[in-house]
This record gives C-alpha cells, sequence and structure tokens, in this order.
C-alpha cells in the first residue's frame, strides 16, 4: 500500500494521536504524518473532521475516520492480518476492553483536566482522591483483563493497553508538576508494573513523549491562556 | 440459542438506554429473563453488578456482566454472529461510521438534551443549540437513506432510536421544542419508518409511563435545587 495511501493528521503531545501511531507501528503500516500546529486548525483538518474539528484523523485513500479508539478498531480490522488483534476474540474480554476504554475517556482523564484547572487546594485534594480510587478501579481490572500476563491484552500489547498507556507521559508529567504520586506502588503495584513494561516497549518509546517535553507544553498552553484572559 | 436463565437484563420498562439492549435482544431473536431495578432505590444487585456507574442497562450472560448500552450491543452482536441479524455492518469504515455517529449521539445530542431539559438561562439556551446542531447533523446522515443500517435497521437505528419515541416527552415535560418535520424531513422520514418496524413498535413503553419518569425527573432536579438554597 502507497504511503500517501494512509494519512494521519495529528499533533506529537496528544495521547489521542500517539494511541494511533502506536497502532499504526504495532500492524506496520506505513502513512504520511501530518502535524497540525497548535491552536491553528487546517483546512484538511476542519474539512475531514466537521464535527469535532480534532485530532487524530486517519484518512484512508480518501475517507476519513475520527475518535482515537474508533480509529484504533479501524486499523485493527482492517490491516487483521498484521501481527496479533488488538481486541480479545473473546466477546466478553472484548467487552471488558471496550467497557473499561470507554471508562477511560468519558470518567477518568477527565478528572486530570479538571485537576488542570483546579484553584483551591481542596477542590484539587478532592479531584486526586477521585483520580486515585480511579486508578485502583483500573488495577482490578488490569489483574482481571492480564489473567497474569504483561498486558491488559495478554502476552502482547492490546486496545486497553493503548487506551490507557497513552495518557501514561501525561500522568508522569501531572506527577512531576504536582509532587503527588497518582501511580503509587503501594495501592496500584500491578499498573505500576505494567506502566514501566509499556513504556519501554519497543514500538511505544518512540511514541510517547517525555514528560518533560509535555510540561513544557502544558507551561505554554497555560502561558497562553493567561495572555488571552489579560488581554480582554 | 440461549435459555432464558443463562441470559439476564436489569433495566427499567421506561428506560431509553435499556430498549437498546431489548431490541438488540428481540431482533436476534434471543431469549432472556427481565428484571426490573428500581432506580430511586438502588438495589444492592444493581450496585453489585454495576459499582461502576450504578445504572441500567446490565447484561447478565452466564454469570458475566457487561455494562453500558453500546457495549452490550456491540457484545450481543459478537457472541451471537452466525445466522443471527447482524447489528454492526460487515465492512470496517460502515463499522466505524455507525460507532461515530452513536457515540455524536450519545454526546453532542443527548448531553444537550439533558441541558436543554434540566438547565435554566444560559446552559439551557446552549443546551437547545446543540441538540438542533445535533439534529442538522443527523438530517445530512440520513439524507437518501431508509435506515442508518441501510434497507433494514441496525446499531445506528438502535443507538439514534431513542430520540424517534423518548424525545417528544424530553420536550414536552422540558417545555422547549426543537424537533421540526419541515426543518428535518429526512429524519422525520426516518423516525416514522423506525418506529413502524414491527420488533420496534411491539417493544415501546406506553407514553403516559415515559412522560411520568420525566415529570418526576424535574421534580427530583427541582427538589434538589431548592434543597441547596
Amino acid at each position: 500500500m502507497a504511503t500517501s495511501d494512509v494519512k494521519l493528521l495529528g499533533a506529537w503531545p496528544s495521547p489521542y494521536v500517539n494511541r494511533v501511531q502506536i497502532v499504526l507501528k504495532l500492524k506496520s503500516v506505513d502513512y504520511e504524518y501530518m502535524e497540525q500546529s497548535f491552536p491553528g486548525k487546517s483546512e484538511l483538518l476542519l474539512k475531514s473532521n466537521p464535527v469535532y474539528k480534532k485530532i487524530p484523523v486517519l484518512i484512508h485513500g480518501d475517507k476519513p475516520i475520527c475518535e482515537s479508539l474508533i480509529i484504533v478498531q479501524y486499523i485493527d480490522e482492517v490491516w487483521n492480518k498484521n501481527g496479533p488483534s488488538l481486541l480479545p476474540s473473546d466477546p466478553y474480554d472484548c467487552a471488558m476492553a471496550r467497557f473499561w476504554a470507554a471508562y477511560i475517556d468519558d470518567k477518568w482523564f477527565p478528572i486530570m483536566g479538571e485537576l488542570r484547572k483546579a484553584q483551591e487546594e481542596e477542590a484539587k485534594a478532592t479531584l486526586i482522591k477521585q483520580a486515585a480510587e480511579g486508578l485502583v478501579l483500573l488495577e482490578e481490572a488490569f489483574l482481571k483483563c492480564s489473567k497474569g500476563k504483561d498486558y491488559f491484552g495478554g502476552e502482547s500489547i492490546g486496545y486497553l493497553d493503548i487506551a490507557l498507556g497513552s495518557f501514561l507521559g501525561w500522568i508522569k508529567a501531572g506527577e512531576i508538576m504536582s509532587g503527588v504520586k497518582l501511580l503509587d506502588e503501594t495501592k496500584t503495584p500491578g499498573l505500576v508494573q505494567w506502566a514501566q513494561r509499556f513504556c519501554s516497549n519497543d514500538v511505544v518509546k518512540d511514541v510517547l513523549p517525555e514528560p518533560e517535553k509535555l510540561i513544557e507544553v502544558l507551561k505554554m498552553i497555560q502561558a497562553r491562556l493567561k495572555a488571552a484572559a489579560t488581554s480582554t | 440459542m440461549s435459555g432464558t436463565r443463562d441470559l439476564k437484563l436489569l433495566g427499567t420498562k421506561e428506560s431509553l438506554f435499556t430498549h437498546r439492549v431489548v431490541w438488540a435482544l428481540k431482533l436476534k431473536g434471543i431469549e432472556y429473563e427481565f428484571i426490573e431495578v428500581d432506580l430511586l432505590n438502588k438495589s444492592p444487585l444493581l450496585l453489585e453488578l454495576n459499582p461502576v456507574h450504578k445504572k441500567v442497562p446490565v447484561l447478565v450472560h452466564a454469570g458475566k456482566t457487561i455494562c453500558e448500552s453500546l457495549v452490550i450491543l456491540e457484545y450481543i452482536d459478537e457472541n451471537w454472529k452466525d445466522g443471527y441479524y447482524p447489528l454492526l455492518p460487515q465492512d470496517p469504515l460502515a463499522k466505524a461510521y455507525a460507532r461515530f455517529w452513536a457515540k455524536f449521539v450519545d454526546e453532542k445530542f443527548y448531553q444537550g438534551a439533558t441541558a436543554a431539559f434540566f438547565s435554566t438561562g444560559e446552559n439551557r439556551a446552549k443546551g437547545i443549540e446543540s441538540v438542533a446542531e445535533a439534529l442538522q447533523v443527523l438530517e445530512g446522515e440520513i439524507q437518501g437513506k431508509k435506515f442508518f443500517g441501510g434497507e433494514t435497521i441496525g446499531f445506528l437505528d438502535i443507538a439514534v432510536g431513542w430520540i424517534a419515541y423518548w424525545f417528544q416527552f424530553v420536550e414536552e415535560v422540558g417545555d422547549f421544542k426543537v424537533m421540526n418535520s419541515t426543518k428535518y424531513p429526512s429524519f422525520d422520514s426516518w423516525t416514522k419508518q423506525f418506529l413502524q418496524v414491527s420488533i420496534i413498535k411491539e417493544n415501546l413503553p406506553p407514553p403516559e409511563a415515559v412522560r411520568c419518569v420525566f415529570v418526576g425527573f424535574k421534580n427530583m432536579a427541582f427538589q434538589a435545587k431548592n434543597a441547596e438554597n
């Protein structure tokens, strides 16, 4: 398949884009990467994702596919002969992977967003507690899904590893900035070891940005927001 | 085909999300036991089976629990596949689009409708605007098609289906109007055809029951707001 047949519109700090990059690598798919500069939205992005106007967008042939987890499943289904399936073959295990990925996106990661915005110490403490409780749930999920193996997906990286793993850079960045440990060996030992394994995986380590670089991005975004607020 | 003992669906007779699962099971011809749950006084069974979200629907198959209606739909489709009515299309691109639009409806449309129903002032206005925008997008998607699934209903019709029936009561009790057969003629045509499908027609709660539940929601929200003050 020609490289230009598959395009990925993305931005390197985005964990949602990282998900797609990891999967494309796992499946050995050649593609053209088009970095979208923040905060501008290119014409191609607006045309390909008129509903959400967000990255990542995968363009296969001339067809755009949006929403990271939907893209991940699409790649898994189209390039199903390249490497193991990302989703478990057993329908129940598959449902569990989907359930927890949706939980991470809809419930857990938004807490981190709220935490970044929170001003008062009390609000921050409540959010940190909620995030930690969520991680305990994910620890239980890890034990059930991995069945004693290295990853949520078992022997190899799967859908749920990618769904949660893509946030590890941001989680570390948050820990450094706040001085609070979210992934705690005493509370979530399984996840801590999984996180180390995931981040040092050959496919993943070239994709996930360094937490220090993400901190720089965060500081830049915060400075921009501050400037925008004071200029009005 | 699984026996009734093997498959249980926890839900309520009026719940729009529960009905997604009812329709899917009926289309596939799968027998199941329906367990009505009290959502106001959440039963220990519900809290045990869905500790994360504490919501219905919950599917229990041979002792294994699956939550979240769209996750349940995909489970049903994968578990009862060959020889059964297909919910999702086979083609990966068509599947991706069905999943995308289902998520869109649950986010933009549903959240907008919730804001329009429960909120006041600017938040309510934003909710109404969100719903109108979502309808415009859905109008574009259904144009030229009988159903979202093509000639027969599928996953996306089931996901969108609540708008064909429950939404009129959301508008009525919430006291706002967005649905418009002149502005969204293709979508209006879809709602009429969808409600004519026998599995759907035979599996809808009575209007008074739905109205009653929504009035109950509005009253609870009103009381909660007053209690805060």
